[in-house]
């Protein structure tokens, strides 16, 4: 875990809150970071409380036909964003080890959430 | 200042429209100026044509409107979360070969781009959401 000395910084920071099918506000949250990263602003995300089910790997469609994040997430490399944070507490609820994660993130204790924000100048909530 | 808003509420279903109407009133009643509303996720209903509500309700189409004419704040909605909740002017309806459009102006269909404008463009983007 990083401490808040070794938080990243960015133009944009993107929260999500959610997890994935059940709500458009995680896909709407990434479709966000993609657009903004795609015009050049360097972008963090980070994953808290259910948004941190974004990461499990291995995730299908929706049963419901929903579309599912996984290639979202897959895709974010393409486009620079390389700034993935996800609150520990909220991983270890879910269960959620390094081996069950899609994609490698950094875990940061409940206090970096607001230090983070401070590092960005620009934050968006989903 | 200028300062922009970000509404992800649905009219009436939530809170964030009304909250967000009261804060756009409060701060131009201050001297500052409310440049631009982009309208996300569930806020982009606010942008619906045929919102029809009770005549004791306040109708928050028209809100926007009133703001629109009377401060010049540009009303955007966030295209591809509108096409797929059913909000589209008359050139999408039409491409899509749908009958008549559900949105007019002044709310103007726009991409995403617009909202990271406007948070860096702006002195502030303030978020209402459910």
């Amino acid at each position: 875990m990083s401490d808040e000395s070794n938080l990243p910084s960015g133009d944009l920071l993107v929260v999500l809150r959610h997890g994935p099918h059940g709500s458009l506000w995680l896909r709407e949250g990434l479709e966000a970071a993609l657009v903004a990263a795609a015009l050049g602003q360097r972008v963090s995300l980070l994953f808290m409380g259910p948004g941190v089910a974004a990461l499990a790997a291995n995730q299908q469609r929706g049963p419901l036909e929903q579309k599912g994040t996984l290639p979202m997430l897959e895709m974010l490399p393409l486009y620079e964003v390389e700034q993935l944070l996800a609150v520990e507490d909220d991983l270890v609820a879910l269960g959620l080890g390094a081996e069950c994660l899609a994609v490698p993130v950094e875990r940061v204790g409940p206090a970096a959430v607001a230090a983070l924000m401070a590092r960005h100048p620009l934050v968006l909530n989903f | 200042m200028r300062y922009a808003l970000l509404v992800q509420g649905g009219p009436y279903s939530h809170q964030a429209t009304h909250s967000a109407l009261r804060f756009a009133e409060a701060l131009i009643r201050r001297g500052h100026h409310l440049e631009t509303v982009f309208f996300y996720h569930d806020g982009v209903y606010n942008a619906a044509r045929l919102l029809a509500p009770p005549q004791d309700e306040p109708h928050l189409g028209d809100a926007w409107r009133r703001l629109h004419d009377e401060h010049g704040t540009r009303l955007q909605v966030c295209i591809a979360a509108g096409l797929r909740r059913g909000l589209l002017d008359e050139r999408e309806a039409s491409r899509h070969g749908k009958a008549g459009g559900s949105l007019e102006a002044p709310f103007e269909l726009t991409g995403l781009g617009q909202l990271v404008d406007a948070g860096l463009s702006h002195d502030r983007l303030i978020t209402f959401a459910p």
